[in-house]
């Protein structure tokens, strides 16, 4: 009962912080006739709007798919940091793990310093592939590492490598930055730290397939998560391939956290805190972690940037600076007022 | 946070305000040390016969010009000139010291033929400038300890900063003339731009006053220039109104972020596009017009996006006619 609950309350949470953000914008659309356009949009409703044709087009092809996207790309880092804490065991980690954002952050560089003249199209493509990338080399180093030494369960050897991978992309990455232009390093700063000013439509519907196939996945492996947290033996004595589950999430996660990574930048502090907090209204499993991660997720980043876009407006934040300087002393406030509901 | 292209004006203007702070720090050093100039005899056996000195202008070094960074003087007419700054180099070729300039930094790009190097103006080497020999450093801002390092070499140094007024980007190719033995001919050029540029600005009339304007420095984020700026002044001539300037606070020292909400909602009548080319930003016209949601712009629907030369666009040379002339042209076109 207290999970659905909990899942009904984040989903109004969603719907209502994406109705907000809907409503304000540096356009000063009049918020009646916004909501009256956009209900318009629903099927059988028909409503007058005093919107003239340049206010919709600000409405459905700037501000909605922004709206949209960012709920996308939230509730992907959201729920791919919610997979790794499950698969990894372990709270500190989130969905720019294992060489993800530095691959991503890699990947994005190499585009806009060495791939400029093809214009910005050619990043998130690249962010995208870096993103796989960084995971992938991650992993396999990691697995190869654990098989040699056997170490342990494998899953701290794979975190490190994890760490290693990063911190040798981000290095690469430095290295290609000192012998550019600052034109170039201007471009990578603001991509690294995360806008979604430039959302279309058409971004929202390359991203979706990715999305849709790594939300199923991962929503179906929540009970396997809960069984591999009491540890690989007992999983295994359960019936379970540990290191299988294992590699199904990871391959989920990152191509949850590319997706959101390839036209949103980097985006922090999502993938961590969000899960938290879902822990704390529906308690530990992750058969309701995962999805109230994901809805959590959304609409926190929905808010996030509607903050972004209209605390400087008609200038903007970046989205990644929001995130942290709201998120942190909400996250703290939580943790505090929620210590005596954990289960 | 500023949309700082190579050459683009955010650049300038920080580059402006950062070249002044350290010139000052630059001055109270000189001060208290005192000039102890190391007289390096300069070979000019290179160029000795590549461009014969007027007996003018011979005549008239030494000479003294103010420059950002203070009084230089200049003993004898330099004939070994390197230009750190693409504005310089233009400046340089257009008054006719193009015979004595031995080398470019990697930006310069005009005119064809420049003697182009890997001198960076951004973060310039003292020592690979000296290779080069050179009697006189012109560049547009002073990092890097550029001028305390060529002053120890006892190689003058001129500091020619972004401009924020026309007239200040005349007193600058004056001052290059000057200080090149030039004099005269800086003033034809000078004299020349203001003939053409008024020509053009009396060609447009006064039917278009009041006209809405957007100048776009990048897309990602989207960067503005407002009216206070160089740029928002020489537009400024034709009496376009700027949608940049209601949103311009003083922090961000006239090139405003905004939000394509705000762009798309002041509707304005004519784009100009300084991010047009490849490598400024490959926001061409087509481009533009296909931005989801700006359909609805006038100046899109009438195919008034101009996208500019970016080079001339955010330079502040002898080509300032031509950016002008394409203003001009996109005016005359607006119905």
């Amino acid at each position: 009962m207290r999970k659905l609950g909990a899942l009904g309350i984040a989903a109004i949470f969603l719907i209502a912080a994406m109705l907000v953000s809907a409503l304000v914008g540096a356009a000063d659309l009049n918020p009646l006739d916004t909501v009256a356009a956009l209900a318009d949009k629903i099927p059988f409703v028909h409503l007058p709007s005093g919107l003239s044709p340049l206010d919709r087009a600000v409405l459905f092809q700037i501000r909605l798919p922004r709206v949209v996207l960012c709920a996308l790309v939230g509730g992907l880092l959201a729920m791919s940091g919610a997979g790794y804490q499950g698969v990894f065991r372990n709270p500190l980690v989130d969905s720019g793990l294992l060489g993800a954002s530095a691959g991503a952050g890699l990947g994005a560089t190499l585009a806009i310093v060495y791939f400029g003249a093809v214009g910005p199209g050619a990043i998130p493509p690249a962010a995208f592939l870096g993103s796989l990338g960084g995971v992938a080399v991650a992993y396999l180093t990691g697995a190869a590492a654990s098989r040699r030494t056997g170490f342990g369960d494998g899953v701290a050897t794979l975190l490190l490598a994890g760490i290693a991978v990063g911190f040798f992309f981000t290095a690469v990455q430095t290295l290609v930055l000192q012998r550019s232009a600052e034109q170039d390093v201007q471009t990578v700063y603001n991509w690294l730290l995360g806008s979604l000013s430039g959302a279309t439509w058409q971004q929202v519907v390359s991203i979706l397939p990715y999305a849709a196939v790594s939300i199923v996945v991962v929503l179906l492996h929540g009970r396997h998560l809960d069984v591999l947290a009491v540890g690989d033996e007992e999983a295994r004595a359960l019936g379970m391939r540990p290191a299988t589950v294992r590699l199904i999430v990871v391959a989920a996660c990152a191509l949850a956290t590319a997706s959101a990574v390839a036209f949103s930048g980097l985006i922090g502090f999502v993938g961590i805190i969000v899960p938290h907090v879902a822990r704390r209204l529906g308690g530990p499993g992750y058969r309701s972690v995962l999805p109230l991660s994901l809805l959590g997720g959304a609409g926190f980043l929905v808010l996030a940037d509607t903050l972004a876009r209209t605390v400087l407006s008609p200038a903007e934040l970046p989205i990644g600076v929001v995130t942290a300087v709201v998120g942190a002393p909400a996250f703290v406030w939580i943790l505090r007022s929620t210590q005596g509901a954990r289960t | 946070m500023k949309p700082s292209s190579r050459s683009g004006p955010g650049a300038r203007a920080a580059a402006a305000l950062a070249a002044a702070a350290v010139t000052a720090v630059a001055l109270a050093g000189c001060g208290s040390s005192g000039s102890s100039s190391t007289s390096t005899s300069t070979s000019t056996s290179a160029s000795a016969g590549s461009a014969a000195p007027s007996a003018s202008a011979a005549a008239a070094f030494p000479v003294t010009v103010t420059a950002a960074n203070g009084a230089v003087t200049i003993k004898s007419r330099p004939a070994r000139i390197v230009s750190l700054d693409p504005t310089s180099t233009e400046d340089l070729y257009a008054i006719g010291a193009g015979p004595q300039v031995v080398a470019v930094d990697q930006d310069s790009n005009y005119p064809a033929g420049v003697p182009k190097t890997g001198l960076s103006g951004l973060t310039p080497n003292i020592e690979a400038i000296a290779k080069y020999n050179p009697s006189l450093v012109v560049a547009s801002q002073n990092s890097g300890g550029l001028v305390s390092g060529m002053t120890k070499l006892g190689i003058p140094v001129l500091i020619e900063p972004a401009v924020a007024t026309l007239d200040a980007a005349y007193a600058q190719i004056q001052q290059v003339g000057e200080a090149t033995g030039h004099a005269a001919q800086a003033a034809t050029v000078v004299t020349s731009m203001k003939q053409q540029i008024a020509a053009d600005v009396a060609k447009a009339g006064t039917a278009h006053k009041g006209a809405t304007y957007y100048w776009e420095l990048s897309a990602s984020p989207y960067y503005s220039a407002a009216s206070s700026t160089f740029i928002g002044q020489v537009v400024g001539l034709f009496g376009l109104k700027n949608i940049a300037d209601a949103a311009s606070k003083p922090a961000d020292g006239g090139y405003p972020q905004l939000s394509q909400e705000y762009i798309v909602t002041a509707k304005p009548q004519i784009i100009f596009l300084a991010d047009n080319e490849p490598a400024d930003g490959a926001q061409s016209p087509a481009v533009v017009a296909k931005r989801p949601g700006w359909s609805g712009i006038p100046a899109v629907q009438n195919h008034e996006i101009i996208g500019l030369n970016d080079d001339i666009a955010s330079r502040w040379g002898p080509r300032l006619p031509q950016l002008v002339a394409e203003i001009a042209a996109a005016i005359e076109q607006l119905h």
